[in-house]
């Protein structure tokens, strides 16, 4: 580009960058995913859900919101980072209520292939919060049950920036901090089945569920069953 | 929506009305927002959903993003509250001087429980966290009153008065209304100035670090601040020179000077007396500031627990705008221009955060930015804000007035002037100590009347628990850093339920932006109250330290970052408290496990009572 580039090293690997771009960004142009749940394609970032945390020189800090800088040193893939990941991904798996087998998103799930990623299959320790707030069921096209939200705000800013609706928002503090939608309900809102905010893959769970497309995939044939989270981008380097 | 309001009116539209009226008041401005929902909460004593569309439709904003903002401060309801609305102080330092009893009394006078409303609406009795009165406590507020020194008794003859119809204000002050501002403020809430140091509360000469720098170019004046080594006084001890030199070279076309009166932590009250006693010289402060980095707008965060100083600080503001101090041409200086807005918060710890402090100004809820970019830089409305503590304003002018050398001849090599001390809990003598960095723990107990200490809160929690064998330890940023609170517990207190009482506060304040510290901290709180059930097993220690290193890593903001330190300094303080508790089990069952409370619903289900592990089935 401009020749104002400039490189930097994840796990010891040289990485390009051009002067504004996260690490996550220049991350993921070369081919190196570094895990992360409230960070999309296309939209802002937020740093909320810190399963990107990379230490770069040698100082936590979050991948989608930290700027490349030259000669940063970054770590990423090391077995300390994957555990703090693990810790963070079995806190949101506790905060809400994630029951994989009954889950429609099972097998599409961001929340659930992290998890596997992150090899989170020993007991987990924390007690579960188990929420029981109210499915809303109201729109002809879409149903939302915030029991499995993980406060990504994917949703929020989809509906703000690309749909221009401002169907969704955050209300409440701290563990009752919530995604909540602009109305009594979802029915009363401007939200359409067209809606970036409510395309597949913009909710990473199974929070927002698309009525009557459930099951049109079947298990086994879904987008981790063919390769774990993250292999698309880490495709590009092996090319 | 546009509210027009003279359009014909019947009484279901007067309060859309009163609330367009509000908006309007402050320009329909969505940057405004704490302060227009501020006002619809005093109004109509919640904000309701149709105040929130109506806020929405004048503010341009959508309903759900108002909503955000309302329910992220605990002094705005968005269910109905009393007219009168009694907020006891439910800090570990009130629960220790009685509170229990005190909130008894209120109930029992109100006929109503806390955390309820009574039916006719009349009043709201609720919990709040630390406001800032640990040196006389049990403390309350009534609507913006604050009453101190609560008895059971006491609590009973407020209750009482309330009743008859009396204002809070007239209970708190009788005879306020011959009373200035400034004398109100005093008479209600005590200033407890136990010892004066040189720099803040003994005399000081009325602008003469403005008048001095004046003569001095915004360069000379930053270069003064930095070699007195100054150091932020709210906790984190950040270079002052440093920050207002990054503020000052930062281009722009406006630049911000915000004073943080936001002091929440809790055990914190130096900022309150301060406010109080020292305003002028805290504005002075911000004018030096504007002067060296360019701002000619200014803001002041006052902590919503502290609305009773609101009409005190207005009237300083008003004083020194007459007096040529403040606003256009200061000191008849051409194009020397600086006014200052006084910002009121809405019940949230987390907005002493600079960051957070910043989004609630701008009408958000109060979340922490992502840094970088940090407020120098890019602060509240994309503009270069330089945000300081009351305290270390208030340094500065003194500065400026008595020369660098002069102060940094104060203190220990990287701690140099003075600091307030904000003493609370099991001492003789709680208040404010002014006092030069570097003494020990030791002396400063000497001081206050509390050698009976067996453990004390350094920084409140997010600081350091001591315990007695380090009371040898110095108060400075090398050693015991702190804002300034030291809250001392006796032998007969009770460590876990401080550590306990702590959790739950930063449970509570936690903004939940970030995973680790909406969900983490609710986790550590939880494994403390499986200790003090006696239900712990001894992996539980590691635990607690495991989760706590992950929270401290990932956390997004300094809350997070500090949270697990009443757990982390006590485990590392006072470790037989914790081993004292814990269970092992030689047969593997956890002592948390309770079978026959795992299975109760599928017993209720099956209507009879299972054959397994029950002891008493025959």
């Amino acid at each position: 580009m401009s020749g104002t580039g400039f490189s930097f090293t994840i796990d010891g690997v040289a990485v390009a960058a051009e002067p504004g771009q996260t690490i996550m960004e220049a991350a993921d142009a070369a081919g190196l995913y570094i895990p992360r749940l409230c960070d999309h394609e296309g939209l802002r970032h937020q740093g909320g859900c810190r399963v990107c945390t990379v230490k770069a020189g040698g100082r936590s800090v979050s991948a989608c919101t930290q700027p490349a800088a030259p000669d940063l040193v970054v770590e990423n893939e090391t077995p300390h980072l994957n555990k703090l990941r693990r810790d963070l991904v079995e806190m949101l798996f506790h905060e809400g209520n994630h029951l994989c087998p009954i889950c429609e998103a099972s097998g599409n799930c961001e929340l659930q292939a992290m998890a596997y990623r992150l090899d989170m299959t020993a007991p987990t320790r924390f007690p579960y919060l188990q929420p029981s707030r109210t499915l809303d069921a109201s729109h002809p096209d879409i149903a939302l049950d915030t029991n499995r939200c993980i406060s990504c705000g994917r949703c929020i800013r989809a509906s703000q920036d690309v749909d221009r609706k401002g169907v969704f928002g955050y209300v409440g503090r701290g563990i009752h901090r919530r995604v909540a939608v602009n109305a009594d309900d979802l029915a009363s809102t401007d939200a359409s089945i067209e809606d970036a905010a409510i395309a597949a893959g913009t909710c990473p769970v199974g929070c927002i569920i698309r009525k009557r497309h459930g099951f049109a995939t079947p298990i086994g044939e879904r987008i981790f069953d063919k390769g774990p989270i993250g292999h698309d981008i880490e495709d590009k380097r092996r090319e | 929506m546009d509210v027009d309001p003279s359009s014909e009116r019947n009484d279901s539209d007067e309060p859309t009305l009163r609330i367009a009226a509000i908006c309007a008041a402050y320009g329909n401005d969505r940057h405004r927002m704490l302060d227009i929902l501020r006002d619809v909460q005093e109004g109509f004593r919640w904000v309701s959903p149709r105040s929130l569309e109506t806020v929405a439709a004048c503010t341009g904003l959508s309903r759900v993003q108002v909503e955000g903002v309302a329910s992220f401060y605990s002094f705005l309801s968005l269910t109905p509250k009393g007219r009168i609305t009694i907020r006891l102080c439910d800090d570990i330092v009130d629960r220790f001087a009685g509170l229990a009893a005190v909130a008894a009394a209120f109930e029992a006078e109100l006929g109503i429980r806390m955390g309820e409303t009574s039916a006719d609406g009349s009043f709201s009795l609720d919990y709040t966290p630390c406001i800032g009165m640990c040196d006389q406590a049990p403390a309350a507020m009534i609507n913006d009153v604050v009453v101190t020194r609560l008895t059971p008794e006491r609590a009973a003859s407020i209750g009482s008065a309330l009743r008859a119809g009396r204002l809070p204000l007239e209970i708190a002050v009788p005879g306020h209304a011959g009373l200035s501002p400034a004398e109100r403020a005093a008479a209600m809430v005590e200033n407890n100035i136990r010892h004066a140091g040189p720099v803040l509360l003994g005399p000081v000469p009325s602008d003469a670090g403005l008048r001095q720098a004046l003569e001095l170019t915004p360069t000379a004046i930053i270069d003064a601040i930095e070699a007195s080594g100054l150091r932020g006084c709210g906790g984190a001890g950040f270079s002052t020179g440093r920050k207002w030199r990054a503020a000052a070279s930062e281009p722009a076309e406006r630049r911000f000077v915000f004073c943080n009166a936001d002091e929440g932590e809790p055990g914190t009250f130096k900022d309150r007396v301060l406010l109080t006693e020292r305003a002028d010289l805290m504005i002075e402060g911000m004018t030096i500031a504007a002067r060296a980095v360019g701002a000619r707008e200014g803001l002041i965060y006052l902590r919503g627990e502290y609305a009773y100083l609101r009409d005190h600080l207005e009237a300083v503001l008003e004083s020194r705008r007459a007096g040529g101090r403040l606003g256009r041409r200061i000191h008849g200086i051409e194009g020397f221009d600086f006014d200052v807005r006084l910002q009121l918060g809405a019940g949230a710890y987390v907005c002493g955060e600079e960051g957070a402090l910043i989004s609630s100004c701008e009408g958000l809820p109060g979340e922490p930015k992502t840094r970088p970019p940090y407020p120098v830089n890019r602060g509240y409305l994309g503009f270069p804000t330089l945000v300081n503590n009351v305290e270390t304003f208030c340094h500065a002018a003194r500065i400026l007035g008595r020369g660098a050398d002069w102060f940094r001849a104060m203190g220990t090599d990287r701690s140099h002037g003075t600091k307030l001390f904000s003493v609370s809990g099991d001492c003789l003598n709680p208040g404010v100590y002014e006092l030069a960095y570097g003494l020990t723990l030791a002396e400063l107990l000497t001081l206050v009347g509390g050698e009976d200490a067996a453990a004390v809160q350094v920084g409140g929690p997010s600081g350091t628990m001591v315990d007695r064998a380090n009371f040898h330890r110095r108060l400075s940023f090398d050693d015991l850093a702190t804002g300034g609170a030291i809250i001392v517990f006796s032998a007969r207190r009770n460590i876990l339920e401080i550590v306990d009482y702590y959790m739950s506060f930063f449970v509570h304040e936690s903004c939940g932006y970030c995973t680790p510290c909406r969900v983490g901290n609710v986790f550590l709180h939880k494994a403390i109250g499986k200790f003090r059930a006696g239900l712990a097993n001894p992996e539980d220690i590691d635990y607690l330290r495991d989760l706590s290193q992950t929270i401290i890593e990932t956390s997004r903001c300094g809350l997070g970052m500090t949270s697990p330190n009443p757990i982390l300094t006590t485990l590392q303080n006072f470790p037989l408290v914790y081993s004292a508790l814990v269970k092992s089990s030689p047969d593997r069952v956890r002592a948390s496990f309770d079978v026959q409370s795992a299975i109760e619903g599928a017993r209720r289900i099956a209507r009879r009572r299972s054959t397994i592990f029950d002891e008493d089935y025959t």
